[in-house]
């Protein structure tokens, strides 16, 4: 078993001093939830856990522990995240240690609320079933419909680069096409889909839990929050909710690994993937560049070739 | 009677090429619509997204930036770099929903001051076709203006 396996790999790690801190999932407080946990002894390694709602992206946490050798426990999706960062001089490489886990696809922890009646008290997986105990009782749901539509589009479950593999590889087969929310999208008109933006932006709070999720936003002064210049004002006029979502989104250029974070983080349920989706395809096509693939190309916007496309130049 | 709209476009030239271009046009006494503020930036390169985004905000109805010729760029790869942020920029304004030719790029040189005239007029009517921005600019606070 997975979680076994993994807190047995913590502790070793952990005993044999190899790593001061290791950042993992634990228990959430609720069904269907699991917390970010971070275990500094061998003994506490036992609130590791491994499951279907091991969402977050730990990622995210890198920056605040870049004086320690870190373990840290990554599916595809974040072993992506923490090359870019790599990439991006914010750690050294060497500090960090990989546990990977090729990933099983996570479950949608909202739709599967909405699948089953009354409060769900407990969940169990048993294969490619969930098993979910609620107040009426218990409901055996097939695991393959609940997956995140990102997940289903997802072609690195495994890490992409040397790690100390917990669990089996998988056979990389998406589900889906890449980025289906973006194909979809584009099929609208220019009208049709300013409208779809402006009726998900107009619910956003500007909490920014959608920047705090995410492991690319660690600007020290973001420029929602900078003064001088004061690229946006703190109102939630329509026109300053939409800036600042095409800002975030942009921002992501060549450097989201589509893991879904912040549009899991929106307490508003705002539609958030699909404008990250459509820069990886950008710049796929533009630039032949997928995030966190390969620890040895640049990101795309800090680079150049001759002849890069310009066909829209005059 | 209501006054013809006039669109105002912003013009990022950078300061080695697209403005002595600009200003090669004018001591050339080419006229070009009177339609474009200019500023003038130090390279193509250091257009930031923001700058382009805030002026749209503010209610700008059209945005050119122009810099040197690929390979001409004083500070020999500016305009590279730029041209990857305009060109993912621009695919994906008119992803969300942007009209096509509200923000337009061009390559013009110091010694090409009958091109600026031309691209100045093609962008001008290009953003006369389009009309004011229907969405994202922010509404004028100061009723009458």
């Amino acid at each position: 078993m997975v979680q076994k396996k993994l807190r047995e790999k913590a502790k070793e790690l952990l005993s044999k001093k190899e790593v001061d801190l290791i950042i993992g999932f634990g228990e959430g407080s609720q069904p269907l939830r699991a917390t970010p946990v971070f275990v500094r002894t061998p003994e506490e390694a036992d609130r590791l856990v491994w499951n279907s709602f091991c969402e977050n992206n730990l990622a995210t946490y890198l920056h605040k522990f870049n004086r320690f050798k870190v373990g840290i426990v990554v599916k595809g999706c974040d072993a992506r995240s923490v090359t870019a960062l790599a990439l991006e001089k914010r750690f050294k490489p060497e500090q960090i240690v990989l546990i990977g886990i090729p990933c099983q696809r996570m479950i949608d922890r909202k739709k599967l609320k909405k699948a089953v009646k009354g409060e769900i008290v407990k969940v169990r997986e048993e294969g490619d079933k969930i098993i979910v105990s609620a107040e009426d009782g218990e409901v055996v749901l097939r695991r393959d419909d609940f997956l995140y539509p990102l997940c289903k589009a997802c072609t690195h479950r495994n890490p992409v680069q040397e790690t100390l593999l917990v669990g089996d590889r998988v056979e990389e087969a998406a589900l889906t096409g890449p980025n289906p929310e973006a194909r979809e999208f584009e099929k609208k008109s220019p009208e049709e889909r300013w409208a779809f933006f402006e009726k998900e932006t107009d619910r956003c709070i500007r909490c920014y839990a959608c920047r705090e999720a995410c492991p690319m936003c660690y600007c020290t002064e973001c420029f929602v929050d900078s003064s001088n210049p004061k690229w946006i004002e703190k109102s939630l006029s329509p026109s300053d909710l939409q800036f600042y979502h095409i800002v975030r989104a942009y921002h992501q250029t060549g450097r989201c690994t589509n893991c879904g974070a912040c549009e899991r983080a929106c307490p508003m349920d705002i539609r958030l993937t699909y404008l990250t989706q459509k820069l990886n395809q950008e710049v796929e096509e533009l630039f032949q560049f997928e995030t966190g693939v390969d620890p040895g190309a640049l990101p795309p916007l800090s680079t150049y070739k001759a002849d890069d496309p310009q066909e829209f130049i005059k | 009677m209501e006054p013809t709209w006039e669109p105002k476009i912003l013009a990022f030239l950078c300061n080695w090429c697209s403005y002595a271009g600009a200003d090669l046009a004018g001591t050339s006494r080419i006229q070009y619509s009177p339609n474009i503020r200019v500023i003038r930036v130090p390279c193509s390169g250091r257009i930031n997204p923001l700058f382009i985004l805030k002026a749209l905000q503010n209610g700008i109805d059209g945005v050119l930036v122009s810099g040197c010729h690929p390979g001409d760029c004083h500070y020999l790869t500016g305009n590279y770099i730029g041209r990857r942020k305009s060109a993912t920029l621009k695919r994906f304004l008119e992803y969300l929903g942007v009209e096509e030719g509200r923000v337009q790029f061009s390559w013009v040189s110091a010694a090409e001051g009958g091109k600026f005239s031309q691209v100045v007029d093609e962008v001008t009517r290009d953003i006369k076709k389009l009309g004011p921005p229907k969405h994202f600019a922010k509404q004028m606070r100061v009723q009458g203006v």
